[in-house]
């Protein structure tokens, strides 16, 4: 896949449109990991604009999001960051292979160097 | 059969890039009816009328069609010129190839059947056209103002200058408006009531303007030059002839918790008021909600130390109905609820303003007599936090979508006041976006931050939180240097969005006056009408019509004056003739059509017919064209067929549904 | 989209009344906004004006949809007529379903002069429903058929 091409696909997982983005910051303003993330919330939301999914895929800030939506809920423009940073977290796991689990198969998978994180945004997305 | 000239506009290229002009002009060729055909670059010129007038002349034609932009751009144009070349001006039809074709369509080919398609349906129309006449209606010459700000002060000044008379409508009970709310002015830092006030009083005492202060319009009917309208001029409690305005029974009333609503509920004030010491009236108002009197019968203080005997617990609502030519609506703005923005920590501390609010407080009329404190515990601030765009801009459904115009303006007011009469005080303004575009005004903003040292912080802030200190932390973003700021505040203000005052909307309806999802009254045209109102006879001035200054409000208030103005210096109007005609052979007298009008235009009268041979005495319908506006809801609702609608009759509609079916 | 010879192109008519909703196709013309160039529109001064005849007329004619567009109700510039279209055209619209013209072949939108995006979001809505519907074979003139 092109760079372009997971930028689409990141919107697409997202639902999240960057382009009504109006580069406020009130997500990074927001934000409780804030300090810890080297690609800061409302980056995040520019670097999809303009392709940069390498970078995205490679940073920290996904795997330091919390997935407290506090930036979804505040976000002026209906944008979503978090959505979009849980969409490339997404695609890195499924990058690295296997898309999905069967509930068998999770207890031997899981490990202390497991993100707490990733549990909990599954279980926000896949409860229904 | 008519003789019928289609004339097919290019519209320079906006028509013709997209639409075969030269094809649409040999279809039409073929239709029945059509005996002329051209088209021509710009028909709206005078050029390209004058196209119109030696066709007519030359292929004798009773009937034009004009292939043009939308009707309600030029329809009038073509009918006018239809009319120097002799023909009557309804005879003519506007085929809407711009609007409707080629503006939102790319094909050629596409485009060019649809137009050849709209055309043939006009050509349909016209037709089955016959010649109409247009009456005439009477204007009464006097304005109705709707909203006693600046917007409605200044309109009914300039009518009332022209010689026309004036009546405001205010709900509250003072004249005056949001401006006299406010302490300074930008960009000249003027006193915002030193300006007001000498206004409100040349309104009060203009010969020509009628002030009906704490009253309400209950009612609209008619129509442009001749509405007639009920005014509920609520009880006061206190008769304006006796009352000297001298103020014993203020400083007397026992109940003295009412929420101040001047001061934005910041203070309190006693049940017998008058907003502020220089309302116009300056007669006070009985709040009977809070009145010990009225609730309990027992107490009766004002009436006793009222010593004009002014007081009147007995009044009652009084209903005046009058007649105007012209309506202006006036009636202005109110900030947002900030319920919907718990982030802000407004509705959980004091210290957590709007800058409505602000205005007050830094006013020597207002909650702390002109003194910067905190309302938590009267201290004064060292540290405040401005916070731009709360509910402006916002596409989320919590706030407005729209850019509420003023607050960048009033930020930079209030922080260079501020740093001017405390400069101990530090001040940072967290900005999206400076937006200062007027005369002066970038100058003004540019200042605050060169000459007074407010900290301006491109970011939005996140979230304000009480600390058991009793300070405000503030975190917010400092997206230039990409960096989180934490700041301890001791004052936070919200530039809280503005939004139409809630009246508006059945105002609105009561005008049928059309008003957008933002409750924004909608204008004539964008550009270049846009202090008028769709419907006939009502006017826009100030924030009702779109976020203003008090320069731009006054501009437009001027403007929509010089519009009514216009319209009351008219002794007669044409009114339009397409309005409803019954049958008299086919109508059975059966009431149907006069329940459906909305305007009484419908009577019945015992007339004799001629019914093929047969002379008999029926109840026929007679439509009043000066009252019937042609809507046309008694011809769907007639049950024999017998009521039709001029220049849209039921044979034209088939005609034109015809043509687009073929 | 450039034409088709084998493409379903159905004959859609709009009655539009002319103070909101027809302003409201206006603005999204002015606003370039796009939808199928099968939509042709009429103007009637009110959306009350519309006699249930005119849309059995078009049915009859070979239209494959009617959709009648009006100012949002309490906004409607002769104060109730809205009103009435709506009751009208509620009891027509069952007739017709009963006689077997499917529900999606007509609509009632309201539209203000103010919503250029809703005029036409609502016309390509409207045009996609129709086409995936297909011809109207129902209610067409068999008298004027060979």
């Amino acid at each position: 896949m092109s760079h372009r091409n997971y930028a689409e696909k990141i919107k697409e997982i997202s639902g999240v449109n960057p382009y009504k983005c109006m580069k406020c910051g009130k997500c990074s303003a927001t934000c409780p990991s804030y300090s810890e993330m080297d690609i800061k919330p409302h980056q995040f939301v520019s670097y999809v604009q303009s392709g940069e999914i390498e970078a995205l895929a490679a940073s920290k800030s996904l795997w330091k999001c919390l997935s407290c939506f506090a930036c979804v809920e505040r976000c002026p423009r209906d944008v979503k960051p978090g959505k979009l940073i849980d969409a490339a977290r997404q695609l890195v796991v499924r990058e690295r292979g296997g898309d999905y689990l069967s509930a068998d198969e999770i207890p031997a998978l899981l490990d202390e160097e497991l993100p707490q994180q990733l549990l909990v945004s599954a279980f926000r997305r896949y409860k229904r | 059969m008519q003789r019928i000239g289609v004339f097919v506009c290019h519209c320079g290229s906006n028509i013709a890039a997209t639409v075969d002009v030269k094809k649409v002009v040999e279809m039409m060729k073929k239709e029945p009816g059509v005996c002329h055909a051209e088209d021509y670059p710009y028909m709206c010129s005078e050029a390209g009328q004058m196209k119109i007038l030696e066709a007519v002349k030359e292929h004798h034609l009773t009937g034009v069609v004009v292939c043009s932009c939308s009707p309600r751009m030029h329809e009038a144009t073509f009918r006018k010129a239809a009319e120097r070349a002799g023909l009557n001006p309804y005879m003519v039809e506007i085929a809407n190839i711009r609007e409707h074709c080629s503006w939102i369509h790319k094909d050629m080919e596409e485009a060019t059947e649809k137009a050849v398609i709209l055309a043939r349906a006009a050509v349909a129309k016209v037709n089955l056209n016959t010649p109409l006449q247009a009456g005439e209606s009477r204007v009464t010459k006097r304005a109705l103002v709707i909203g006693g700000g600046i917007a409605g002060i200044q309109t009914a000044i300039d009518i009332a200058d022209a010689g026309y008379e004036v009546d405001i409508v205010e709900k509250t009970p003072s004249i005056g408006g949001r401006m006299s709310q406010l302490d300074k002015t930008f960009p000249t830092l003027d006193c915002s009531a030193c300006i007001l006030t000498p206004k409100m009083v040349e309104a009060a005492a203009h010969e020509k303007i009628n002030i009906y202060t704490y009253s309400e319009v209950d009612k609209v009917t008619g129509f442009v030059g001749d509405f007639t309208v009920d005014i509920r001029k609520k009880a006061r409690s206190v008769n304006s002839d006796k009352c000297t305005g001298c103020g014993v029974c203020q400083e007397k009333c026992p109940s003295k918790k009412s929420l101040n609503e001047f001061n934005r509920g910041l203070n309190t004030r006693s049940a017998i008021y008058t907003p502020f010491a220089q309302a116009i009236p300056n007669v006070p108002v009985i709040d009977r909600d809070a009145c010990i009197k009225f609730k309990t019968g027992k107490c009766g203080v004002c009436e006793k130390v009222c010593q004009a005997g002014a007081i009147d617990y007995a009044q009652q609502d009084e209903i005046i109905t009058e007649k105007y030519g012209a309506i202006v609506v006036a009636t202005g703005f109110d900030t947002i609820k900030l319920d919907n923005y718990d982030e802000y920590a407004y509705n959980q501390s004091k210290d957590v303003i709007t800058s409505l609010e602000l205005e007050r407080i830094m006013n020597a009329a207002g909650p702390t007599k002109g003194h910067l404190e905190r309302l938590s515990d009267g201290k004064a601030p060292k540290e405040m936090v401005f916070i731009q765009c709360v509910g402006s801009r916002c596409s989320d459904n919590r706030g407005k979508s729209y850019c509420s115009k003023i607050c960048c303006m009033y930020t930079a007011k209030h922080a260079m006041l501020i740093r001017d009469k405390y400069p101990d005080v530090n001040v940072t303004v967290f900005y999206i976006d400076v937006r200062t575009p007027g005369k002066n005004f970038d100058e003004f903003y540019r200042r605050a931050v060169e000459e007074y040292g407010v900290n301006y912080v491109k970011g939005q802030v996140g979230k304000v939180a009480p600390l058991p200190n009793g300070k405000l932390l503030v975190q917010g973003s400092d997206l230039l240097d990409n960096k989180q700021i934490l700041k301890e505040a001791d004052m936070v203000v919200l530039a809280t969005a503005i939004e139409p005052e809630a009246s508006v909307r059945k105002i609105a309806t009561m005008l049928t006056a059309s008003i957008d999802t933002n409750n924004f009254l909608t204008e004539a045209h964008p550009k270049l009408r846009p202090v008028e109102s769709p419907t006939a006879g009502v006017f826009l001035s100030g924030v009702c019509q779109g976020p203003k200054d008090i320069p731009e409000t006054v501009a437009q208030a001027g403007a929509a004056a010089v519009k009514a103005i216009g319209l009351l210096a008219k002794d007669k109007l044409t009114t339009n003739p397409c309005t409803a005609k019954p049958d008299e052979l086919l109508c059975n007298g059966c009431s149907q059509c006069a329940n459906v009008c909305p305007y009484g235009a419908i009577t019945y009268l015992d007339k004799e017919v001629n019914d093929h041979g047969i002379r008999e005495t029926r109840r026929i319908a007679q439509v009043n064209s000066a009252l019937c506006q042609g809507c046309g809801a008694c011809t769907v609702t007639c049950p024999s067929g017998a009521m039709d609608l001029q220049g849209f009759s039921n044979r034209q509609i088939i005609a034109e549904v015809d043509a687009i079916c073929r | 989209m450039p034409l088709n010879e084998n493409e379903f192109r159905p004959k859609i008519v709009a009655f539009c009344c002319n103070w909101c909703s027809y302003a409201g196709a206006d603005l999204a013309g002015s606003s370039r906004l796009s939808y199928p160039a099968d939509v042709k529109i009429i103007k009637v001064p009110c959306s009350c004006r519309v006699n249930p005849m005119f849309i059995l007329r078009a049915f009859e004619k070979g239209a494959d949809g009617v959709i009648l567009c009006g100012c949002h109700p309490g906004d409607c510039h002769y104060s109730t007529g809205n009103y009435y279209a709506r009751r009208r055209m509620t009891l027509l619209f069952s007739m017709l379903e009963y006689l077997g013209i499917e529900k999606g072949r007509t609509r009632v939108e309201w539209v203000s002069a103010a919503e250029g995006v809703k005029f036409s979001q609502t016309m390509n809505e409207f045009v996609e429903t129709i086409r995936s519907l297909g011809k109207n074979v129902r209610l067409g003139d068999l008298r004027c058929k060979n």
